[in-house]
């Protein structure tokens, strides 16, 4: 089953090219990793998957990107997909202010007022990000007090407070130290049960690791896409091969 | 060579000179208004000097009290953060989140010439504009706490707004791209976010406004009334702390004199300690 379908995506930042006619489908359920050199847009492919492109002036895009059959570029309502497309960001960036109202604030953004939701709410995101545990008796403290792992995953919890379907993160473990990562990717693979997950990573093996797809990306152009084991055991294209081999110049 | 290096040391020593010169004259103020202005208090009375309600120079015995002005100052002071304060705010948050830049060219050095007229023209301003409105609109002569705390408020705007817009324009674009992320619509992100994240540099932007009003002379004379007598209600009229200095200052002899310049050490206290909270507030913000 399909999720996101795109189909002849091109983007432009002014007269800058940086996405060439992209046509790929993004299963449900499944992990996707993204994968190239950077600069190749990475980034601004996931980006444009819950329109945060929108904000950059001069971003223009053509083609089209259906969410559940639906063009979510006809659709008027963008904070309606953004809630159903969450996104965690590279650099953690919790709000300045406690940890409860950090995961209160998108359920809030979206109309819950009762206490007793937004409780519930809290700590059910707080346990599906795995950080309840280090966070369940300091929720009226501030978030900034957390260390940087445990900020990601704060991050990757806010996220998930508002029920989203689809979860993009841009290369969400590349600030932080090896055992917060492992915790993260283990992460991963337990929320593709229930949400369809899109990482930018420039890490080989956390792409082996944790993803079911693998799309390869070089300068705008999706140039390989399949199965993980599949793009990493026997790439079809040259270019992919040198990059994932570590030959890429 | 030599000449070179006899050039340097007379440039630092031209710069040394230009440095103590100004903390000479922040010590020489100190010095000068300590000196004359404690034993004043002293003869007056430290209590009543501060807590007397009664200020009457010329009777016999004369009584210097100074808390109808030290009220004054403070309810002129609280009326025109209270009107300041939330326009400052929304136009910062204008200027920097969501005016289009053309106009920003503008608006922004429009903003910025508020700060440089003078106050002697904002108080001609108030004193045909205001002042006859508030007549008009609640009666009585005008001259009021209203007046003074309006034009005040008027006045501390370029301070709040220049403090707060930078404040804001400091706050990390992926806060804003997190909220926004999240289904937050643009004002939401802005007032939800942003501000309480720019809160500290908010904070010093009210405090240095407080520090304006407070210190702010001519155009308070030309607005607040100046009866010398405790404060009777927003429509009443009102003297302040800096206007009871210059009003009397011209032909006070003797403990009247020294009153007067006590009464500048009040001042100078209260400005003091407001720029000691600005600094905090400062720091605070940086960490
Ligand atoms: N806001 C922007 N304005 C102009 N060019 C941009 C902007 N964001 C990214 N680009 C350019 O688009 C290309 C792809 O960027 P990006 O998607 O961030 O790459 P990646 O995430 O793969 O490293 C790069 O050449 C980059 O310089
Ligand atoms: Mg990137």
């Amino acid at each position: 089953m399909e999720k996101f379908r795109l189909s002849d995506v091109s983007l432009w930042y002014n007269d800058f090219k940086a996405l060439k006619d992209i046509t790929m489908d993004i299963a449900a359920n499944e992990v996707t990793a993204f994968i190239g050199p950077s600069g190749c847009g990475k980034s601004t492919l996931l980006k444009s998957l819950n329109r945060m492109n929108d904000l950059v002036e001069g971003c223009r895009i053509t083609g089209s990107i259906q969410l559940d059959g639906q063009d979510i570029y006809k659709d008027p309502n963008i904070n309606g997909l953004r809630k159903r497309v969450g996104m965690v960001f590279q650099k953690p960036n919790p709000f300045p202010m406690s940890i409860y109202d950090n995961i209160a604030f998108g359920p809030r953004t979206h109309g819950v007022k009762s206490r007793l939701m937004l409780d519930d709410l809290v700590e059910k995101a707080l346990r599906d990000a795995a950080v309840w545990e280090e966070t369940k008796d300091r929720l009226k403290k501030s978030a900034l007090s957390l260390s940087g792992g445990q900020q990601q995953r704060l991050c990757i919890a806010r996220a998930l407070a508002v029920e989203p379907q689809v979860l993009l993160m841009d290369e969400p473990t590349s600030a932080l130290d090896p055992i917060s990562t492992s915790k993260i990717e283990e992460l991963v693979t337990q929320l593709k049960e229930r949400y369809t997950i899109v990482i930018v990573t420039h890490n080989m093996q956390q792409a082996t690791r944790i993803s079911d797809k693998t799309a390869f990306f070089l300068l705008g152009e999706l140039v390989e896409y399949g199965k993980t084991e599949q793009v990493f055991s026997l790439p079809r294209d040259k270019r992919c091969e040198d990059y994932i081999t570590g030959r890429f110049g | 060579m030599r000449e070179q290096s006899l050039r340097e040391n007379l440039m630092k020593a031209v710069f040394l000179t230009s440095a103590l010169i100004s903390i000479l004259t922040v010590a020489l103020i100190c010095l000068f208004l300590f000196a004359n202005g404690i034993p004043a208090m002293g003869k007056i009375g430290f209590f009543r000097f501060l807590l007397g309600r009664e200020w009457s120079p010329s009777d016999l015995p004369p009584a210097f009290g100074i808390l109808p002005m030290m009220l004054g100052s403070l309810y002129v002071t609280a009326g025109s953060i209270l009107i300041g304060v939330p326009i400052g705010i929304f136009t910062a948050v204008f200027l920097a989140k969501v005016c289009p830049k053309p106009l920003y060219r503008v608006l922004k050095p429009a903003v910025d010439l508020l700060a440089g007229i003078p106050s002697v023209v904002y108080g001609f301003f108030g004193l045909v504009t205001i002042v006859p409105m508030v007549r008009r609109m609640f009666g009585g002569n005008g001259s009021s706490i209203l007046a003074a705390s309006l034009l005040l408020g008027l006045m501390i705007l370029p301070t709040i707004i220049g403090i707060t817009e930078s404040a804001i324009r400091a706050v990390p674009g992926e806060l804003y791209d997190g909220a926004v992320a999240l289904g937050a619509s643009h004002e939401r992100a802005v007032f939800r976010v942003l501000l309480p994240a720019a809160k500290s540099g908010i904070l010093a932007a009210v405090v240095l406004g407080i520090g304006r009003a407070i210190g702010e002379t001519m155009a308070v004379i030309m607005v607040a009334g100046n009866q010398a007598r405790m404060p009777e209600g927003i429509l009443k009229g009102v003297r302040t702390l800096t206007a009871n200095i210059v009003l009397e200052m011209g032909y006070a002899a003797e403990l009247h004199r020294e009153a007067l310049i006590a009464t500048g050490v009040v001042l100078f206290v209260f400005i003091l300690l407001i720029n000691l909270l600005f600094s905090a507030l400062r720091k605070e913000g940086r960490s």
